[in-house]
C-alpha cells in the first residue's frame, strides 16, 4: 500500500470513528464505585444460592437411610 | 424545579454515568421498603408450617428488592411530575443524577431478578404473586390509574397490600383466606392514610395534574370518604380473630386502636375549613390521623407477631 493510500485509509477510519463520551475524573470514580457495588451484589447472589442449596439439601441428606 | 430545569438536567447528563451507587439505592425507595419488609416478615412468621430461616430470609430479600424495583420504575415514569413537586424534586431522576433510561433498566433488571430468585429458591407461587405486585404498581397504578382517576390510590393501594400475602405464600405455597385478610387490612388502611396526607398536600397534586380526591371531589368529600373507609377498616382488622389465627390480646388491643382511629377520622370529618378559608384546624386533624395511621398499622402487625412469638396465638386450624 502506498503512502497516499495509507493516509486515505486513515482518513476513512477517522470518519467512521465513534466519538467517545467525555469521562472526567469524577465520572470514572463513580463508574468504579458502581462496578464495585455490582461485584458485591453478584458475590452476595452466589453466596445466597450456595447457602440455600445447602439448606435445602442438608435436611434431605441428614435424613436419608444409611 | 420546572419542566425546563428537568429537561436541562436530563439532557446535560444524557449519556448517564453520573449516578453513585447511593443514587441507585435511593431509586429503590428504602423508606417504603422498610414497611414492606416488616409486613412481609409478619406474614412469614404468622403463616402455618414454618420455613427454613435461610429460605425465609431469601423470600424477604426478594420482596424487598421487588418493591424497590417497582419504586425505581415509578421514579422513571413519574420523573416529569416529580420534578415539579417540592417533596420529590430532589429524587435522583428529576435532579439529573440518574438518567430516565438508567432508572428504567435498573428497575426492570431488579424486578426480573427478584422474581427469578424467588421462584428458583423459594417457590413459584410466591414468585408469581411478586411479579403481579410489581406489574400492578408499575403499570396499573403508576402508568394508568395515578393520572386518570381520583380512586387511584384505592386500587393502587393493593400493590402495597400484597407483601404479607407473598410472604405467606412463600411458607405455604398457596393463597388462603387468612393471607387475604392480611392483604385486606393494608388495602382498607391505605385510603384514609393517604388521603389524610393528600388533604394537606393537595396544592402539589393540583399543580401537576394528578387527580387526587381532594383536588377532584373536594375536601368535604375526601373527609367523608376517609370516614367511610375507616368504618370498613376497623372490622377488617378483626378478621384474623374470626379466621382463627389471632387471639384475645390482638382482639382487645386492635379494637382499642380502632376506636382511636375512628375518633380521629370523625374529628377530621367534622373539621371544615373556617369561613375565612383558614385550613389550620383541618390540616392539624389530617396530620394527626396520618401520623396515627402509621403507628396503627405498625401496632396491628406487631401484635400478630408478638402473639405468634410468645406462643399465645391460637393453634392454627
Amino acid at each position: 500500500m502506498s503512502g497516499e493510500e495509507e493516509k486515505e485509509d486513515a482518513r476513512e477510519r477517522d470518519r467512521h470513528k465513534i466519538e467517545a463520551p467525555h469521562w472526567d475524573e469524577a465520572m470514572v470514580k463513580r463508574r468504579r464505585q458502581r462496578n464495585v457495588a455490582i461485584a458485591w451484589v453478584l458475590v452476595a447472589l452466589v453466596v445466597l444460592f450456595f447457602v440455600v442449596t445447602i439448606a435445602k439439601l442438608g435436611g434431605n441428606i441428614a435424613s436419608r437411610p444409611l | 424545579m420546572s419542566d425546563t430545569a428537568f429537561t436541562e438536567n436530563a439532557s446535560s447528563y444524557a449519556d448517564g454515568g453520573m449516578g453513585t451507587a447511593g443514587d441507585f439505592f435511593e431509586l429503590l425507595k428504602p423508606r417504603v421498603m422498610s414497611l414492606v419488609v416488616f409486613t412481609a416478615l409478619v406474614g412469614l412468621v404468622v403463616a402455618p408450617g414454618g420455613i427454613n430461616p435461610v429460605i425465609g430470609f431469601t423470600a424477604l430479600l426478594c420482596i424487598a428488592v421487588g418493591a424497590g424495583a417497582s419504586g425505581a420504575l415509578n421514579m422513571w415514569y413519574d420523573a416529569d411530575i416529580d420534578a415539579r413537586m417540592t417533596r420529590t424534586r430532589t429524587r435522583p431522576v428529576p435532579s439529573g443524577r440518574v438518567t430516565p433510561q438508567e432508572a428504567a433498566v435498573f428497575g426492570t433488571v431488579m424486578a426480573a431478578g427478584s422474581v427469578f430468585v424467588m421462584g428458583a429458591l423459594v417457590n413459584w407461587t410466591a414468585a408469581a404473586l411478586l411479579a403481579f405486585t410489581i406489574f400492578f404498581y408499575a403499570v396499573i397504578y403508576t402508568m394508568w390509574l395515578k393520572r386518570s382517576t381520583p380512586q387511584n390510590i384505592v386500587i393502587g393501594g393493593a400493590a402495597g397490600a400484597f407483601p404479607p400475602m407473598i410472604a405467606w405464600a412463600a411458607v405455604t405455597g398457596d393463597v388462603s383466606l387468612q393471607s387475604i385478610s392480611l392483604f385486606l387490612i393494608i388495602f382498607m388502611w391505605t385510603p384514609p392514610h393517604f388521603w389524610a396526607l393528600a388533604l394537606c398536600k393537595s396544592g402539589d397534586y393540583e399543580e401537576v395534574g394528578v387527580p387526587m380526591l381532594p383536588v377532584v371531589a373536594g375536601e368535604r368529600e375526601t373527609r367523608r370518604q376517609i370516614m367511610l373507609y375507616s368504618l370498613l377498616l376497623v372490622p377488617v382488622t378483626l378478621s384474623p380473630v374470626a379466621l382463627g389465627f389471632a387471639g384475645w390480646l390482638y382482639a382487645g388491643a386492635t379494637a382499642g386502636l380502632g376506636v382511636v382511629f375512628l375518633a380521629l377520622a370523625a374529628r377530621l370529618a367534622r373539621c371544615a375549613p373556617a369561613p375565612d378559608g383558614d385550613k389550620t384546624a383541618q390540616h392539624r386533624a389530617a396530620m394527626r390521623l396520618f401520623g396515627f395511621s402509621i403507628l396503627y398499622l405498625f401496632l396491628i402487625f406487631s401484635l400478630l407477631l408478638v402473639e405468634k412469638m410468645a406462643g399465645i396465638a391460637p393453634v392454627f386450624p
